[in-house]
């Protein structure tokens, strides 16, 4: 019974987690956009458009729901479902951190570990692919059609270099299972080198990772990557013929994806929540700096505001991070939160670099992407493949 | 007990689906009736002990092979067969005689059968990727080598078969 209250919490928490987070992530993109582009990005809804997921969320279900009348209707209601059920589901597998211990209870930061986590992770966003190509075809729209015949296309052709890409790392860490790869990587080279899979001897995994992030972005239709939905061709592509929360189903099935890929990312090489260097060298004080000097970075800013409001709103959010930082300091916290500080750092980083090239990058041209796929995706992640499966037999024992 | 009913029910959904496959007149309905039975076979696998069985289901068939089907579907815009009037005979006496047919074929296969134990939910311990991994390509190598070598003969087939002629 036990075990049934812990797992419905630990669901709740993570559910509840996951869906603020994909909203804030869209904040977030917005703002490293804009900024990118020299704009200014949301700053109308709360302090700095802080509130704009919000208000997004409202508008997107008090709009109209409007039903095409020459959609096949069953298809139509059932294709953001399934984009969106896939998506979320894939995090279950997905470990946040070591563990949680409260006197004898103790449950791993994790709400299931199967010990075919990394093949689950690969058959949901296989089957994801029905969500966008169903949408494109029920909406009985040219472009629409178009849009999810590229998509599946696409993501059947990028699924082969990614594949491979993930199991060469698995070859050397021995494991299907994420929390014991995880614990593979775990230890340091010479004292200081982390033993994360693109470091990791006998053959360091950087072309790997590279295909792997590649892939990962052709499968979640990213820019430079987004021919689904490419606006200036295909008008939105695949969910033009979607409204209201049909269409905030299929956006949310993005994010999600994105979220999950980045989190494949960092626990299959940056080594999940290993940190990048020994704690006996302070790695354990990294959140307490960082934290802390944002927060003075905002006392200072408040003493010297910009615009009249930022009076009030710099200091509430330097106290905030302060008091970040100082959670940081007490031991029994810190055995907790530092694992998932590296690991969401790293998951972070991924993302970003996802905005950045959003921010960077043209599309590319569809034969591009279908060569770039075959021809050189597909031939360099299997000698990478290869090269690692010799590697680790000659070394084995 | 909670084995039984979720059995009950992935059994349901892939026999409702296997049914659906036949009876839809629209391609695409087929084709995805044809995932759900792929995805309920998977579950089943799960249940008996074959994480990887059930994992490898999902990834090729559901996700991989149907995506295809789908995609070609897509690709030629097929639209919704046609069906002839049916004669009044095999309306009426055609439920009846399959399920007869079916009825049959059953006790005569369970005849010729040796008596099974049963089968036991999770009773299979060898469904880890571990174990598969080890017998593939230990014990079985030969025939999984030779399997294959036939893929590849079959795509190289397809592939001359579809390539235009080149002087």
């Amino acid at each position: 019974m036990n075990f049934f209250i812990v797992s419905l919490i630990k669901s709740a928490l993570v559910a509840f987690v996951l869906l603020t987070a994909l909203a804030y992530i869209q904040w977030v993109e917005r703002k490293v956009l804009a900024h990118i582009q020299l704009r200014v990005g949301p700053r109308r809804v709360g302090p700095h458009g802080l509130l704009q997921p919000l208000a997004d969320v409202i508008k997107l279900l008090t709009k109209e729901d409007i039903l095409p009348s020459h959609v096949n209707k069953f298809f139509y209601f059932l294709a953001p479902f399934i984009a969106v059920m896939f998506a979320l589901i894939s995090i279950a597998v997905i470990p946040f951190g070591t563990e949680i211990k409260i006197g004898s209870f103790s449950t791993p930061m994790q709400l299931t570990d199967l010990n075919i986590g990394v093949l689950f992770i690969l058959g949901l966003s296989g089957i994801g692919v029905y969500g966008v190509a169903l949408a494109g075809w029920a909406s009985n729209n040219k472009y629409a059609l178009i849009g999810g015949l590229r998509s599946s296309a696409q993501m059947i052709s990028y699924e082969l270099p990614m594949a491979m890409a993930i199991a060469a790392p698995l070859l050397m860490l021995n494991s299907l299972s994420f929390r014991e790869l995880v614990d593979g990587q775990g230890g340091f080279f010479l004292g200081f080198i982390p033993r994360w899979s693109i470091f990791q001897l006998p053959f360091p995994q950087i072309v790997s990772f590279l295909i792997f992030l590649i892939a990962a972005f052709a499968e979640t239709n990213r820019v430079p990557f987004d021919l689904p939905e490419a606006e200036n061709e295909l008008v939105a592509g695949f969910h033009v013929e979607y409204g209201s929360m049909k269409f905030a189903a299929f956006f949310m099935a993005e994010y999600a994806n994105m979220v999950t890929v980045s989190c494949v990312a960092a626990l299959l090489f940056l080594g999940g929540w290993q940190p990048l260097w020994p704690v006996e060298y302070g790695s354990g004080f990294v959140p307490t700096i960082i934290f802390g000097i944002a927060g003075l970075i905002c006392f200072s800013h408040a003493l010297n505001p910009a615009r009249p409001f930022d009076r009030i709103t710099l200091p509430v959010f330097g106290v905030v991070f302060l008091g970040i930082a100082g959670i940081f300091l007490i031991p029994i916290a810190a055995t907790i939160l530092l694992p998932l500080f590296w690991f969401l750092a790293k998951v972070g980083i991924i993302l970003f670099i996802y905005i950045w090239i959003r921010g960077t990058l043209p599309r590319f041209r569809y034969d591009q992407l279908m060569n770039f796929a075959w021809t050189v995706l597909f031939p360099l992640a299997i000698i990478n493949l290869f090269v690692t499966a010799l590697t680790v037999a000659l070394t084995s024992k | 007990m909670v084995d039984a009913i979720l059995f009950l029910l992935f059994a349901a959904i892939a026999v409702v689906c296997a049914i659906n496959l036949v009876v839809q007149t629209h391609p695409i309905s087929s084709a995805l009736s044809l995932v759900g039975v792929m995805g309920a076979l998977a579950l089943i696998y799960l249940q008996l002990g074959g994480e990887f069985i059930a994992a490898a289901q999902l990834i090729v068939y559901a996700g991989a092979i149907m995506v295809l089907f789908i995609f070609v579907i897509m690709l030629l815009n097929a639209g919704k067969e046609r069906k002839l009037p049916r004669r009044l005979w095999v309306t009426y006496a055609g439920v009846p005689l399959l399920a007869g047919f079916i009825g049959v074929a059953a006790f005569v296969i369970e005849r010729m059968l040796p008596p099974s134990p049963g089968a036991k939910f999770g009773a299979m311990t060898h469904g880890n990727p571990q174990e598969i991994g080890r017998s593939l390509f230990q014990v079985y190598l030969l025939p999984f080598e030779v399997t294959s070598v036939l893929i590849l003969i079959a795509i190289l087939g397809a592939v001359v078969l579809a390539s235009k002629e080149v002087e």
